[in-house]
């Protein structure tokens, strides 16, 4: 097998995975980045410019 | 054959429902509402698109099979393609699900609608969990003996072994993609015959 080379060298996983823990709450450091990445990528997509859309008048 | 015969054939019936459920403007339309050109309504096509992804690596893997996806650059590199593309996959489904809670997608009788996004969610992770123990390396054989305890518990082991390789790959090449993929189909179409569903304040404006 050809090892250490390519995009899986870039990051380096041989080792065991990093844990927070919060009294009963468990999650690996990569599962919670996850998550905070889908939480960020919500909020900007509620709140960003979607491109070409114009502002509606509304009537007073 | 007369007219009133012809007419009254199953094929000709279903053809006028069909065709008056979802005509073909409706089913194919032009243009969209205002409210759509919004990041948070990309989600759900993004999904679809990762889904798509998902099913032409799986073919190639298939192809492959095992001894290949294990031991050459290309069958590494495909390998990674379907295991990132599920990752886009539930990244945007989970997303596209946030978004469609938050404006109670489920208004003006689009129930089933929301019923088969909820549904193919639940099906999707049905279907990861049978590709993660159909790895065929160390880390299916940990999550398959981790699983077994908890599915036994439920009674679930006598009809779905997750210690059995060939029957857990089955269902992950046939069984689970054909649920996920009519599902899906089932769930755009009743998108396209409801239509996207307005925000809640859209709502408000017409009903006041």
């Amino acid at each position: 097998m050809a090892h250490g080379w390519g995009f899986g060298a870039l990051v380096n996983l041989d080792h065991y995975g990093h844990y927070v823990n919060w009294h009963f709450l468990s999650i690996s450091v990569s599962n919670l980045v996850v998550i905070v990445l889908m939480v960020v990528t919500f909020i900007v997509a509620l709140v960003a410019p979607f491109p070409g859309r114009r502002s509606r008048k509304r009537p007073q | 054959m007369t007219n009133t015969e012809i007419e009254r054939q199953w094929t000709s019936r279903l053809r006028r429902g069909v065709v008056a459920k979802l005509p073909p403007d409706k089913l194919l339309p032009d243009t969209q509402p205002a409210y759509v050109a919004s990041w948070i309504y990309v989600f759900g096509v993004t999904t679809m698109a990762a889904l798509a992804i998902v099913i032409a690596t799986g073919c190639v893997l298939a192809l492959g099979g095992p001894q290949w996806w294990h031991t050459t650059w290309l069958g590494h590199f495909v390998n990674s393609l379907h295991l990132w593309s599920v990752e886009i996959f539930f990244f945007a489904m989970v997303i596209h699900l946030w978004g469609k809670f938050s404006m109670a997608a489920w208004r003006g009788g689009r129930s089933l609608t929301w019923v088969t996004g909820a549904v193919t969610f639940l099906v999707s992770i049905l279907t990861a969990f049978t590709g993660y123990v159909s790895q065929t390396n160390f880390d299916s054989q940990w999550i398959a003996t981790q699983a077994k305890d908890g599915i036994n518990s439920t009674g679930g082991g006598a009809f779905f072994n997750v210690l059995n390789l060939g029957q857990m790959l089955m269902w992950h090449i046939v069984l689970l993609p054909i649920g996920a993929v009519l599902l899906t189909v089932l769930h755009v179409v009743m998108v396209r015959i409801k239509g996207v569903v307005p925000p809640i304040s859209e709502s408000a404006e017409v009903t006041s």
